[in-house]
């Protein structure tokens, strides 16, 4: 297990992200490492999104670079980006189910895309995802029916459709009640112990980073870079760093 | 877009034991999503072929089963129940468990909570669209006469206007709408010009082309065809606009601040609309004159001073001032269904592109009826 944690699957180095003449962040550098869950977080405005949005390659790269499952992910061609991309999933802030397809179309999506299952084997996989996120039975609806911790739990049981060996989620528990929020952590963690898979989590719930983290790191505005990165129970009581002990203890600056 | 696996399949799958007694079926390698169909087909043989009393599928050689593999097994583990055939895994690592924990069986077999939407028949879909167009009616009756008490409001309070939003609407639907109003109402008076001359040609009344083009223009063509390219221009934005606001919930907000949405969001873009419209159609009878005098002068040796003259005599003050009345209620309309077709969203992205396209569609139809109506009314007031 041990010699499996350390596999690199997303590598970042020195990445610098900069909106015209804005710079969010500069000279970032990190490393994930398989069957890790690694929570990016910090206060508004830190640029966790973006971080998130530059590794999925939404947003091509200042300078640095962005390494996953060794490819480069600003340098790929088109056919390499799909094959990385084939291997991950992405769950979106709202969920971003395309709203004019039931939630079982949305799921089985990305399968008749990419696989050459039959219409019978597709509706099996995509009953055994929405399973998996305790979503049974709602296949036939719309997202407008369904409420927003389902939607984000169907966003997920599609982002998982293809069995990804990297997960990425943005703000998963934004949004939701704190029961619906602990059953997604819940949710995370038993899909990362069951399946190993990687997950990169972009939150400031600081009660999901308890529960879920393996690992942070940890983001500031005016730093424009990383201030922090290790175990958050460590953190909370043994960080020097005025602004990483506010964040833990949440206490105002 | 098939990955091909077929050639080399990453799995083994044995079946060793006796017929109609306890059979092991040995499975080793990967089993992922890539090769689910060929290993399902392969595995089930075990029921056809020996038709056991008692099942166990060894796991021992699993390198990797992914979700759909685990998926695969607890289908075999599914139909050996069901044939009541005694079932167990054997020698399943703690990852491999894990992983067919982690599917639940009774999610495969539960029905959907709602049944597919099935398509109507015929006659239901008759009676269906009858219904939603009588409702259609309705709403617009309705929310022109929300309209019209909003109107009367702001005229009679004129600060209570966004005054701002107006002059901003001015310019989307006016200013920025000139060019393509403008252009396309010259190539109509040179098409007019051009046809009706090589009729009248023959009558020597070349002259007459001068007056054809202007009462035209003026009475008709301006106004409509204005009306016609506002619509496809400002008519789907305004819809859109407030389409998407609706999905966001910012009308919702709008409501719980105290505010009117309609007198919000509808009032300032009736009323640029009603402003900045009949100068446009004004523009376009302008230019479509001016395309009819190209032809008149470069084709049948008309002066320019000619063309003019018989211009002026053919348009009356009666003809002008009627197409700018014409041309804001034309207006009126547009901004109105454009608004009332936005505040008709519900749900999502597909809703907002239905409605505006809606509101085009409605709004010309609208336009036609009226203008029919203008021209029986207009012509009795004139007598």
């Amino acid at each position: 297990m041990n010699s499996e944690q350390k596999t690199p699957v997303i590598v970042v180095e020195n990445l610098t992200a900069r909106f015209g003449d804005n710079t969010i962040f500069e000279n970032v550098s990190f490393t994930v490492y398989k069957g890790e869950i690694l929570v990016i977080l910090g206060g508004s405005g830190c640029g966790k999104s973006t971080l998130l949005k530059h590794i999925i390659g939404l947003y091509k790269p200042y300078a640095g670079k962005v390494v996953v499952n060794g490819v480069d992910i600003a340098a790929a061609s088109e056919e390499q980006l799909r094959q990385v991309r084939m291997r991950f999933g992405v769950l979106f802030q709202a969920g971003a189910l395309l709203g004019s397809m039931t939630v079982a179309e949305n799921v089985a999506l990305p399968l008749s895309e990419y696989t050459d299952l039959s219409p019978a084997a597709i509706n099996l996989v995509v009953k055994m995802k929405l399973g998996m996120v305790t979503l049974s039975g709602y296949e036939n609806h719309l997202p407008s029916e369904i409420s927003g911790g389902m939607k984000k739990r169907a966003g997920l049981a599609r982002a998982m459709a293809l069995d990804p060996t990297i997960l990425f989620f943005d703000e998963p528990s934004a949004g939701l009640d704190p029961i619906t929020s602990v059953e997604l952590d819940n949710l995370i963690k038993s899909i990362n112990a069951g399946m190993n898979t990687t997950m990169v989590i972009v939150t400031h719930e600081l009660e999901s980073i308890y529960t879920i983290a393996h690992r942070i790191i940890m983001l500031d505005k005016e730093a424009r870079g990383i201030i922090a990165e290790g175990d958050p129970r460590v953190l909370k009581d043994q960080s020097t760093d005025q602004r990483v002990h506010n964040f833990f203890n949440r206490l105002p600056m | 877009m098939a990955r091909g696996t077929a050639q080399q399949p990453q799995y083994t799958v044995n079946i060793a034991g006796e017929p109609q007694g306890a059979v092991t079926l040995s499975v080793s390698g990967r089993i992922t999503l890539d090769n689910l169909n060929a290993f399902t087909a392969q595995a089930r043989a075990v029921f056809s072929d020996t038709s056991p009393a008692k099942l166990s599928v060894d796991l021992f050689g699993l390198s990797y089963l992914d979700s759909a593999g685990a998926l695969a097994l607890v289908q075999i583990e599914g139909e050996a129940k069901a044939k009541s055939i005694s079932f167990q895994f054997i020698n399943a690592t703690d990852e491999t468990s894990r992983m067919i924990n982690l599917i639940d069986r009774k999610a495969l077999t539960m029905a959907p909570l709602i049944s597919g939407r099935v398509t109507a028949n015929l006659i239901e879909q008759i009676g269906e669209a009858s219904v939603s167009f009588l409702n259609d009616i309705i709403m617009v009756i309705t929310f022109l006469g929300e309209l019209l008490r909003a109107l009367m409001y702001s005229v009679l309070h004129p600060r209570s206007v966004r005054w701002n939003d107006v002059l901003f609407y001015m310019k989307r639907a006016g200013v920025d709408g000139l060019p393509i109003v403008s252009l396309i109402s010259l190539l109509l008076g040179l098409i007019i010009a051009f046809m009706s001359s090589l009729q009248l040609k023959q009558f020597g009344a070349n002259i007459y082309v001068a007056s054809l083009v202007a009462v035209g223009m003026v009475r008709e063509l301006g106004p409509i065809m204005t009306a016609i390219l506002v619509a496809g221009r400002s008519g789907s934005a305004f819809a859109a606009e407030i389409g998407t606001m609706i999905v966001n919930e910012e009308v919702d907000a709008l409501a719980v601040m105290g505010f009117d949405p309609i007198r919000f969001l509808t009032v300032p873009k009736v009323i640029a609309s009603m402003l900045v419209v009949p100068l446009l159609s004004l523009y376009a009878s302008l230019f479509g004159i001016l395309g009819g005098m190209i032809i008149g002068v470069t084709g049948l040796d008309l002066s320019a001073y000619t063309y003019v003259t018989q211009t002026m005599d053919s348009i009356d003050t009666f003809g002008v001032v009627s197409s700018l009345i014409k041309s804001a209620v034309f207006a009126m309309i547009i901004a109105g269904i454009g608004c009332q077709r936005g505040f008709q969203v519900r749900g999502g992205a597909e809703s907002v592109g239905a409605s505006t396209t809606s509101a085009v569609v409605s709004a010309i139809f609208l336009i036609i009826v009226c203008d029919s109506a203008f021209a029986i009314i207009l012509y009795y007031i004139q007598m």
